[in-house]
């Protein structure tokens, strides 16, 4: 992938050319060894600082770290206020913990409250975001593939009807998207939402470029001389070379399924195939209709369980979002 | 909002070497290519087709449709909900997306300078808020706003203050527009940061010799290095202030009398669609505004990719 010599921890390049340390028990002739306090090792002085390696400044750190002050505030928040029952979150500062710490019974009522509805919601989200982005890689990386190492007809008007597609706006097609799915009979069930997650022109733009860049043409034609078949060469040679490219796409894939609130909004009706995020939507409006039952406690306890997954996710995985974003310039 | 690898090149297809033909070369590669070729087709090129084809046509009181011609277009250029819609919309982009971009770039720069303690933590933490739901920020958001029990009402419990309501019709634009920036800044943080990652350090090490300074270096290398990687990110970020509707619908349920039903477009269009029933004009609307999306979005290219 493209790592920047310059973003090398330094001492492991430093490591990797130092010869080892010579034991230090050199005998001197006529006398017998004596074993010596081992010395201290010398500290490794540190690199000076140049242009390429500036001294950190305290200033531009404190500057930045405002904006990471806004950026995780509102997570704090939430982390603090899931720990509140409702009496507390209107009598408590938001930024400190209530009377009673709450957090586990608040994550059990929410599993459990409109007949653990929040439960089916997981799981149907779980069900959206294995088929959706599990899909949309599948067809992203075979697509991505042909565009990169077959010359066929059509392939630049592939390219150009992709390019202008992610320029339209994807809520001008919803309306008429869930009138065709309609008329098919696939509104409000489950594939109206897989179906339409499965195309991700981002997806095949970016196996694209990273198949072009990772699949070596040598290689295929080596394989083709000694007669490997087409699907065998995809298989064996070029999907392992694919594969952070693939991870990538994975990723980007799960977070816009798992987020989707849109297409879901449109398409399903039936409470019992709503996607975690319309089900918190649900939720929050209930205040406000008449005879509704307020659950604030719930909604934000349950917007906490929503957005840990995919947190850790992201944190486990973080390194193949720079990859990917940076995969499309790639640079000789 | 649809993403795109960052510094794509003024987008354009990979260069391809020349390569050994495959045996059965064109049915092989559309073989690979078919399933996205399709499913693309089923879910982007007919509802296109079917969108115009609706919005030419309106429904009859008794059955059936009628085809109309342009009256809907016409309809709709002439419908102030619209245009009030759009030019909000219009305001939006103007104030919102130079404000979170900024942010973005002076992130990015701040992170690729190397002049920070704690890179890799800033790295990683800025980007986080991408992964949360929009419904999930659009909610935290609103409740922090909220004067009961959110950071707002607390802040004027503690110190008597009357802060102005976020929630209130004058203000909510502006709420919202914090809440977009929020969720976005740190994903446009990365696409600049992965842009200057792969600027060659030896144009540096050449800069210090000559004596530039760390602002000249700003301006005279980084800037002309990453100009397409911002040139997208604005693009991207136009075509979704155009396209706002998580936000406001979320956020409806805490501020019903502020957010009309059709304080965007896209709302606009989602009620007509499945408040109102009229599709033939809710297609309409949703063309008109692709193509004026598509217009301000192709302008910004053109000019963004002239050279300076």
């Amino acid at each position: 992938m493209i790592t920047n010599p310059a973003d090398a921890p330094s001492d492991t390049v430093e490591r990797a050319v130092r010869p080892r340390a010579v034991p230090d028990t050199a005998v001197e002739p006529g006398r017998t060894p004596v074993a010596r306090p081992p010395k201290a090792r010398p500290r490794r002085p540190k690199r000076p600082h140049t242009p390429l390696n500036p001294r950190p400044s305290v200033p531009l750190t404190l500057v930045t770290g405002l904006v990471l002050v806004y950026t995780l505030l509102p997570l704090v928040w939430l982390v603090i206020n899931a720990t509140k029952n409702q009496q507390d979150l209107f009598d408590s500062f938001g930024l400190w913990l209530g009377k009673d710490f709450r957090l586990w019974d608040n994550i059990s009522r929410t599993l459990t409250y409109d007949d653990g509805a929040f439960v089916r919601w997981t799981l149907n989200t779980l069900l959206y975001v294995a088929a959706g982005a599990g899909g949309a890689t599948l067809l992203a990386v075979l697509g991505g593939y042909a565009l990169a190492v077959y010359e066929f007809p059509g392939r630049r008007a592939v390219f150009a009807v992709v390019i202008g597609a992610v320029a339209v706006p994807g809520t001008a097609l919803a309306v008429p998207t869930f009138l065709m799915f309609s008329g098919m009979g696939l509104a409000n069930t489950p594939w109206a939402v897989i179906i339409p997650s499965l195309v991700s022109p981002f997806g095949l733009y970016l196996m694209w470029v990273f198949a072009a860049e990772a699949v070596p043409s040598e290689l295929l034609e080596a394989a083709r001389i000694d007669g490997a078949g087409e699907l065998r060469i995809f298989f064996t040679i070029a999907l392992p070379l694919l594969r952070p490219g693939t991870v990538t796409v994975l990723l980007f894939s799960m977070v816009a399924t798992w987020n989707n609130y849109f297409l879901p909004l449109i398409m399903i009706k039936d409470p019992d195939w709503y996607p975690l995020t319309l089900g918190l939507n649900a939720w929050s409006a209930q205040a406000r209709t008449a005879g509704g039952e307020p659950v604030f406690d719930l909604i934000i306890t349950g917007s906490l369980l929503t957005v840990v997954p995919i947190v850790v996710i992201f944190l486990l995985l973080q390194r193949h979002w720079q990859s990917g974003l940076a995969a499309g310039s790639v640079k000789e | 909002m649809t993403l795109l690898p960052a510094a794509a090149k003024a987008v354009s297809p990979p260069r391809s070497r020349p390569r050994v033909r495959a045996r059965g070369n064109a049915l092989v590669g559309w073989g690979f290519a078919g399933p996205f070729a399709a499913v693309f087709v089923l879910v982007f090129l007919a509802p296109i087709g079917y969108a115009f084809q609706l919005s030419l046509m309106r429904d009859r009181l008794i059955g059936g449709t009628d085809f109309v011609g342009a009256d809907n277009y016409v309809q709709a250029l002439t419908d102030a909900r619209f245009w009030e819609g759009s030019a909000r919309v219009g305001l939006f982009l103007l104030v919102q997306v130079p404000i979170m971009l900024g942010i973005a770039l002076l992130v990015a720069l701040a992170i690729d300078s190397g002049r920070l303690y704690g890179k890799a933590f800033f790295r990683v933490a800025v980007f986080l808020p991408y992964a949360v739901p929009a419904v999930v920020a659009g909610l935290m958001w609103g409740f922090i706003y909220g004067p009961r029990f959110g950071l707002v009402g607390n802040l004027n419990e503690a110190l008597g203050l009357s802060l102005p309501d976020p929630l209130s019709p004058s203000l909510i634009l502006a709420s919202i527009g914090n809440v977009v920036t929020w969720e976005f800044v740190g994903y446009n943080t990365l696409i600049f940061y992965s842009a200057l990652k792969v600027v060659p350090r030896s144009l540096y090490e050449a800069a210090a010799i000559d004596g530039a300074g760390e602002w000249r270096v700003v301006t005279a290398i980084k800037l002309p290095a990453i100009r397409s990687a911002l040139v997208i990110a604005t693009i991207f970020s136009i075509i979704g202030s155009f396209q706002l509707f998580n936000e406001p619908s979320i956020m409806q349920n805490l501020a019903p009398n502020a957010i009309t039903t059709s304080y965007t477009p896209n709302l606009y269009t989602y009620s007509l669609a499945f408040s109102g029933q009229q599709h033939n004009y809710a297609a309409t609307v949703a063309i008109v505004m692709g193509v004026l999306t598509a217009i301000i979005a192709y302008a910004v290219q053109l000019r963004g990719m002239r050279k300076g």
